[in-house]
């Protein structure tokens, strides 16, 4: 440690401006600041500062998002096995899911820190930590199938178009990770729809047993073929076709329990989401006039990416609303949105990325009207004296 | 006693280091200093210089902006040096200590004279800078006539001194005197805040104020959380208030005719070897208090703790023969934090503190911590949204009044509530920002603002 620290800090002139690597400075300093917590000291202000940092908050993100992962890795094997009807132990499941998750999450991470990195050094900033997140959250919610150069070019819009342009993590309007597969999804749609790209290898169709299909349970319920659906424990539990990280809501609401204990995703946001969307499934089975409309409310909120949106897109809180009271009413429209886009309209079988989409542009609407709110008390403070 | 107004947002920062509750009876280093610095927005105009004989109450300089305001010699002697900062900006007055000679004010009794007469003997003894006001936490204008004015009776910030040992070992006499000048000053009411803890039967039943009970964790302490929710400030308002040590002064200065700004303060933190009161007075220098009495770890030099006038959150850093500043009743020594920290982000953090769980820390409830001066991370954009709001117990959006003065929108930042507000108050956000943002910069940035906008 103390040897690493020493030749850190003999190799670090040649990266500093004037040095021979100066172009280098963002790769080397994000690197640095990796290893290394600085030694930089309080100077003004408050002498004492909470352990915690945005590596800190990133990184638990990070862990919650785990068991996802786990069993997102899992599921990619148990699929493949299934539709090409061969029996496989489970090491073989997940190394053929490992195989197959990994390119995805190499080119996330290499294009989407490329860029930031190379934004970092022009602006002259420290590398954000934002990245960290959003690089394991896009392989988690696109087609396991998705060509490496989509996902590269979506990552690439994501980074730039999402949040870079918006001056950096903090900044942007939109939740980059949705930013990402929005791109895909309205760029490539033979890739990020149908009933073939949600299991690895069935679009090259090679083996697979002629009675599969592939289909999620949400493009199963947008046919009304109700009967043909998952076994509710079956959605519950995440062994079915989806996303790669969103088919396990059991993985999912592990990784809430983490974010809400430790205090760093809202409560608040979680909740209300899926207290939307039980409400508006709700409202739909009373006018249910289709088999769609009468899915029990509840079973909406295991289905499809509801849960994984719910708990780590919705509570991105850049693109969130940023006051307390704003929270719930953001949760719970997009609850609601989530629902009735889903249900009401058959173009989109997903309606959860662009409820949260659709949401985080009216996030400051909403914090507007609290903020404004705030101010009224103030005024009507003031005269009544 | 009447119902305590509970606090509930803010956070409690166990520190190593309190002060045991022993009285060093008189601490008399030789040397003093007035600091400028300790007065935002003053503009200093010297009325001495190096060599001058000054008495305690001679005046040192006055405010440019407002010349009857007076800021006196603490002690008699000699004036040894103007010490000046970045563009000539005056920094100290420093005083080497010789005699005990004062200007005599002369004695009076305070239900005698007007209010004019208690302004003057206040303005003319360099007590007046005592009395503050809101908004913009500065020195208060005499020529404002206040709608109330405030008085803390607790200090709930990490490690500060207990007013009630300090007041018991005060004297009374002075104590209701300083009350009674104060009574006068406003027309409406002069209140008391005291901890549901306070014990002191001083306090307690002190005259001629309305008392009201606090409970709940820092910054119930401060004084500007205590008048949002009493009587809070509104646009064109304006409060006044005092610190509880400084009345004694007042009442003295009444009853003696002197200026004779005697403070206890307390030593704490958990570098210090033994942590006590020491009797002294305001712009002492520390340099007899801590000498001797700093722990060293490993033979380390004395460059690696920090020396603070005030508390963890508020205080001013000096150096090791620095000075007490004006206002300040508690003298802090921490470890400095410049070390290197080996995957930092990502180890269990058995010591550190922290308002999230993000460590393990939370399963420890009792621990006290000894807290440094690391940063724990690099300064980012506002990210995290609702975490100011957990320890600012006050009905205003921090973040977005913060926003208002970043782009100093002054319409924004009046109708967000900078009227209220002091740096003290978002002491304990700059704490808990992951961020790291320098947020009593900003807010004060903010105040400096609206004050030069409004005048």
């Amino acid at each position: 440690m103390k040897a690493l620290r020493k030749q850190i800090d003999k190799i670090k002139p040649h990266f500093e401006k004037g040095g021979k690597f100066q172009i280098f400075r963002s790769l080397f300093d994000a690197v640095e600041v990796l290893i290394f917590v600085p030694d930089r000291v309080t100077s003004r202000g408050s002498h004492i500062r909470d352990g915690i940092d945005m590596k800190r908050v990133m990184i638990t993100v990070w862990i919650a998002l785990i068991p996802a992962v786990l069993f997102g890795i899992y599921n990619i094997g148990l699929q493949y096995y299934q539709s090409i009807n061969v029996e496989a132990g489970l090491w073989q499941m997940v190394w053929f899911g490992f195989l197959k998750f990994l390119p995805l999450l190499l080119v996330s991470y290499i294009v989407g820190l490329g860029v930031e990195i190379i934004f970092a050094q022009i602006r002259g900033h420290e590398v954000n930590e934002g990245y960290f997140v959003t690089g394991l959250l896009i392989p988690l919610i696109v087609p396991v199938d998705v060509p490496l150069w989509q996902l590269a070019i979506a990552v690439v819009f994501a980074v730039i178009l999402g949040k870079e342009v918006f001056g950096g993590t903090g900044m942007n309007i939109l939740n980059p990770a949705l930013v990402a597969r929005a791109f895909l999804f309205f760029s490539y749609p033979k890739w990020m729809s149908g009933d073939l790209v949600w299991i690895a290898n069935l679009v090259k169709g090679e083996g697979v047993a002629d009675t599969f299909s592939g289909a999620t349970p949400l493009a199963h319920a947008a046919l009304y073929e109700v009967d043909n659906m998952p076994s509710v424990m079956e959605m519950f539990v995440g062994t079915i076709p989806g996303s790669v990280g969103e088919t396990s809501t059991i993985a999912i609401l592990l990784g809430a329990a983490i974010l809400i204990y430790t205090g760093v995703g809202s409560w608040k946001i979680i909740v209300s989401v899926f207290a939307g969307g039980l409400g508006m499934g709700l409202l739909l089975n009373a006018f249910a006039v289709n088999p769609y409309m009468e899915i029990p409310a509840w079973q909406h909120l295991v289905m499809g990416g509801f849960a994984f949106g719910a708990v780590f897109m919705a509570t991105d809180p850049v693109s969130g609303t940023q006051t307390e009271t704003g929270k719930w009413i953001y949760g719970l429209l997009i609850g609601i949105l989530a629902i009735l886009i889903r249900v009401l309209n058959p173009a989109f079988p997903e309606g959860m990325m662009l409820a949260i989409l659709f949401m985080n542009v009216f996030a400051p609407l909403i914090d507007y009207y609290i903020v404004q709110a705030n101010i009224r008390r103030r005024l009507k403070r003031a005269k009544s004296n | 006693m009447s119902k305590p107004i509970k606090i509930r947002k803010g956070l409690n920062i166990r520190m190593k280091g309190k002060a045991d509750k022993v009285l060093i009876p008189e601490d008399r280093p030789g040397r003093f200093a007035v600091k400028p610095i300790d007065f935002p927005g003053v503009f200093p105009k010297m009325c001495v210089k190096p060599g001058d004989e000054v008495k305690a109450g001679t005046t040192l300089f006055f405010d440019k902006n407002n010349e009857k305001v007076k800021y006196t010699a603490p002690v008699s002697g000699e004036v040894l040096e103007i010490v000046r900062g970045e563009r000539r900006r005056i920094l100290e007055v420093l005083i080497e200590t010789r005699g005990d000679d004062y200007i005599s004010f002369g004695k009076a009794d305070p239900e005698k004279l007007d209010v004019t007469a208690i302004k003057n003997k206040l303005l003319e003894s360099g007590l007046w800078p005592a009395v503050r006001q809101r908004p913009y936490h500065v020195v208060a204008n005499p020529d404002d006539t206040p709608k109330s004015i405030f008085i803390s009776g607790f200090d709930s910030a990490p490690l500060a001194a207990d007013l009630d040992f300090i007041i018991d070992h005060m004297p009374e006499e002075h104590y209701l005197t300083g009350i009674k000048i104060l009574r006068k000053l406003t027309e409406g009411n002069v209140y008391l805040s005291l901890s549901t803890e306070n014990t002191s039967n001083v306090l307690k039943n002190t005259p001629g104020v309305q008392i009201k009970y606090f409970s709940g964790p820092h910054p119930s302490g401060n004084v500007g959380i205590q008048i949002h929710h009493i009587d809070p400030v509104n646009k064109g308002d304006v409060v006044w208030y005092v610190n509880l040590q400084d009345i004694v002064s007042i009442g003295r200065l009444f009853n003696e005719g002197k200026y004779a700004p005697d403070k206890i303060v307390a030593l704490v933190g958990s570098e210090v070897e033994k942590a006590r009161y020491y009797r002294t007075r305001t712009g002492a220098s520390i340099s007899t208090m801590v000498k001797g009495n700093i722990l060293t770890i490993r033979g380390k030099s004395s460059n690696s703790v920090r020396y603070i006038s005030g508390d963890v959150l508020t205080g001013q850093m000096i150096q090791p023969d620095g000075y007490l500043g004006y206002y300040d009743s508690t003298v802090t020594v921490i470890p400095e934090g410049n070390y290197y920290e080996f995957f930092g982000w990502i180890t269990p953090g058995l010591k550190k503190f922290s308002l999230s769980r993000t460590f393990l820390t939370w399963l420890m409830p009792g621990k006290k911590y000894r807290l440094d001066t690391n940063l724990h991370g690099g300064e980012r954009a506002f990210v995290i949204t609702g975490e100011y709001e957990k320890v600012l117990p006050m009905d205003i959006y921090p973040m977005q009044l913060l926003k208002s003065i970043l782009v100093e929108d002054i319409d924004k930042m009046e109708q967000l509530g900078i009227y209220e507000v002091a740096e003290e108050d978002f002491a304990l956000c700059e704490f808990i920002c992951p961020s790291k943002i320098e947020i009593q910069s900003i807010i004060r940035k903010g105040l400096d603002l609206m004050a030069r906008e409004m005048s």
